[in-house]
């Protein structure tokens, strides 16, 4: 067993499960999108984008690309939030909160994507 | 060799992952603990708010406590957050900076700096490997001439003195190992203008292994070799090596020639000398008995080529049994006046002092003056920096082999007809060379000769092209002569003609008619050159040179005067 490919694949998952854990709700209502879920996704995405740094496979790059397109993802959602309730300072009406959820479901899908391809790099794994 | 960013951002790694850690607990430490606002109700700082004050705290800015003054648990995890930011961003930065300095990091990067300059180049270039005393020669002439190189030498040291030298083209260095075939490559091996390799590495061995790498790789590349010994030269030989280059062999070659011929010694000496040096004197050495001090590969060059001259050399030898010496040599080093006396040094003519020391070669020519004023003193200079010293001493014929090679290597990339010219002189007697002699001293003032080609292509010379193709003559003279006069010959003398069915044709006349594919090889001063470039590029000129008539240009002024 190697140490680094189970913290590894754990960030990967985990930046997953988060994300859905985000995401899994009715897409309008603020109710069911905690705030603090939102950012322990992201913050786990970062730490996941960073654990797949200077990795030269093919396969590295393919799941460097998917991390950093979900930090993107959950970035924009987090910055919309913040626009809409501190800068213009209006309420989280159902069409913001829509639109923050739909960004994070990109990200899930990334993540998704990302998830997929260690499986497929340990279903390939020979020794 | 590895990608310089996949390197900073593996180390990188840990650091970047403290650091985001640390920002995200300080960030939900304060989304989480509950303050108070301004009117006393129960508050709890959002993350919009957290994450702008975690932010100016961790770069130590410090705006104060906002929106809100704090309560005593905020402060206190206000503190935690301030240590933890500091150490995490200490421990990145420090990272950063240690992967700088890191001294695999710098090769890797000063690689690829490299491998970048060398994708940069657009004109031809030659691949010097090892930087020596002949490179550093070669280097400074080819720039001079306006011929790219980049040089590869395993010494660190040697390519920063390559990087401060006062050179008038840029030219790129690496401290890579050249025997190693991604050295080669990286520096250009591949590329489609890369013109030749030149491995000057000061190890015949070295030297060989780039000679048989490059032939490999790059088989239409031209290879020139330094090579001290027969042995690697045949070897080097075998594999199609383009020229091999013996500086102790082709110095015991000139140096049997001068017995004989002094003033094709001359010829030899202008055509391959560097640029801007003085005219070398006519001298003659007399004939007798020579003590050749030194039986290494120089003395055995020099005794094989004046045994043949029927020149007597005694030799002085340290160790006898290493070098094979035959039985009369007289066993020392011939610095002491002892073993001077006992070579007969006051019978003697000349003295060679051909040890691969520089200060014992110094110390036998003073003994050896000193026993017999007289003498015709021939000294090895095995370095190039002691110039000064040799300079000094007055002695008759120095032997530096570095410059040896960078003339003869110089002499092959500038005039390969050389060689052809020096072939087809071998049947010419002394009388030939002296007329030779004079007519080039008569051409250039006081110092040696520039030599140069010029091919009869379109892309060389358009003008005279653009006759041959209409049938008409044109003559050596037309573009020999002076432009602004053209009953005045240029100061140049056009020494081989190369026919394009591949007869040489020696100090054509002028008369001579010159054709398409001819290549000429000429010799003469400095200034003739762009001269003859301007006569052959140039119709109207060419025109004038041929009939006396300055030839309107326009088509306006062709019609009126038609």
């Amino acid at each position: 067993m190697n140490l680094e490919k189970v913290i590894f694949a754990f960030f990967s998952i985990l930046a997953l499960t988060l994300n859905y854990g985000f995401f899994i709700g009715e897409l309008d209502d603020p109710t069911h999108h905690n705030v603090y879920e939102l950012f322990a996704a992201l913050v786990v995405s970062l730490i996941a984008t960073i654990m797949k740094f200077g990795d030269r496979a093919h396969i590295g790059a393919l799941l460097l690309a998917t991390s950093l397109v979900a930090d993107l993802q959950l970035i924009a959602a987090a910055m919309v939030w913040g626009y809409v309730v501190y800068v213009a300072e209006s309420p989280l009406d159902p069409s913001v909160m829509s639109s923050i959820v739909s960004l994070s479901g990109g990200a899930l899908l990334a993540n998704l994507t990302s998830v997929i391809l260690l499986v497929v790099e340990s279903v390939t794994f020979r020794r | 060799m590895h990608n310089v960013i996949s390197l900073v951002l593996r180390r990188m790694r840990l650091p970047l992952i403290l650091l985001i850690s640390t920002y995200a607990i300080s960030v939900l430490g304060l989304t989480l603990i509950p303050g108070i606002d301004d009117q006393g109700n129960p508050w709890r700082m959002d993350f919009f708010h957290a994450i702008y004050f975690v932010s100016f705290l961790g770069s130590t800015i410090g705006f104060g406590e906002i929106p809100y003054p704090f309560t005593g648990a905020q402060r206190m995890w206000t503190t935690f957050t301030i240590y933890a930011a500091v150490v995490s961003w200490l421990y990145a930065i420090g990272t950063i900076l240690t992967v700088i300095q890191d001294p695999g990091f710098r090769r890797v990067l000063a690689f690829q700096a490299f491998v970048r300059k060398v994708r940069r180049m657009r004109e031809p270039f030659y691949i010097l490997c090892g930087y020596g005393d002949a490179s550093r020669l070669l280097v400074r002439e080819l720039s001079e001439r306006c011929i790219h190189c980049v040089v590869v030498e395993k010494d660190r040291e040697k390519i920063e003195e390559l990087a401060i030298e006062d050179l008038l083209d840029y030219v790129p260095g690496l401290s890579e190992d050249a025997t190693n075939s991604d050295t080669l490559i990286a520096a250009g091996l591949n590329r489609p203008n890369c013109r030749g390799v030149i491995a000057l590495t000061g190890d015949d061995h070295s030297n060989l292994t780039i000679a048989i790498t490059s032939k490999l790789l790059a088989p239409d590349v031209q290879v020139i070799c330094q090579s001290d010994s027969k042995d690697s030269a045949a070897n080097m030989d075998s594999f199609g090596t383009d020229h091999i280059v013996d500086p102790f062999e082709i110095f015991a070659s000139r140096f049997a020639m001068m017995f004989h011929s002094p003033s094709m010694y001359l010829v030899y000496e202008w055509m391959t000398a560097v640029y801007g040096a003085p005219l070398s004197d006519f001298k003659r050495p007399p004939t007798g008995t020579w003590i050749l001090c030194g039986f290494g590969r120089f003395g055995k060059a020099v005794r094989e080529f004046t045994a043949i001259e029927g020149v007597k050399t005694r030799l002085i030898e340290a160790d006898t049994e290493a070098t094979g010496a035959p039985l009369d040599t007289v066993e020392g080093r011939g610095t002491e006046a002892n073993t001077l006396l006992e070579a007969d040094i006051q019978d003697a003519v000349g003295v060679i002092a051909g040890t691969d020391n520089d200060a014992n070669n110094l110390s036998i020519l003073i003994t050896a003056r000193y026993l017999n004023p007289g003498l015709f003193t021939v000294v090895r200079q095995n370095q190039q920096k002691k110039d000064p010293i040799f300079k000094a001493a007055d002695i008759d014929l120095i032997m530096q082999p570095g410059t040896i090679v960078a003339q003869n290597i110089l002499g092959l990339i500038l005039a390969p007809l050389l060689g052809d010219f020096f072939r087809l002189t071998r049947d010419q007697n002394e009388e030939w060379a002296n007329v030779l002699v004079s007519r080039i001293a008569g051409v250039v003032a006081e110092v040696t000769p520039e030599t140069w080609e010029l091919e009869i292509s379109p892309l060389q010379a358009p003008a005279v092209f653009d006759c041959l193709i209409r049938r008409q003559k044109v003559l050596l003279k037309d573009i020999c002569s002076n432009p602004k006069n053209r009953s005045e010959l240029l100061p140049c003398v056009p020494l081989l003609i190369k026919r394009d069915d591949g007869t040489g044709m020696l100090l054509p006349d002028m008369e001579e008619c010159v054709q398409s594919g001819d290549q000429i090889l000429f010799c003469g001063h400095q200034k003739s050159t762009y001269q003859i470039r301007y006569i052959v590029n140039d119709q109207q000129a060419l025109y004038y040179m041929q009939t006396g008539v300055d030839r309107p240009g326009g088509n306006v002024w062709r019609w009126i005067t038609n």
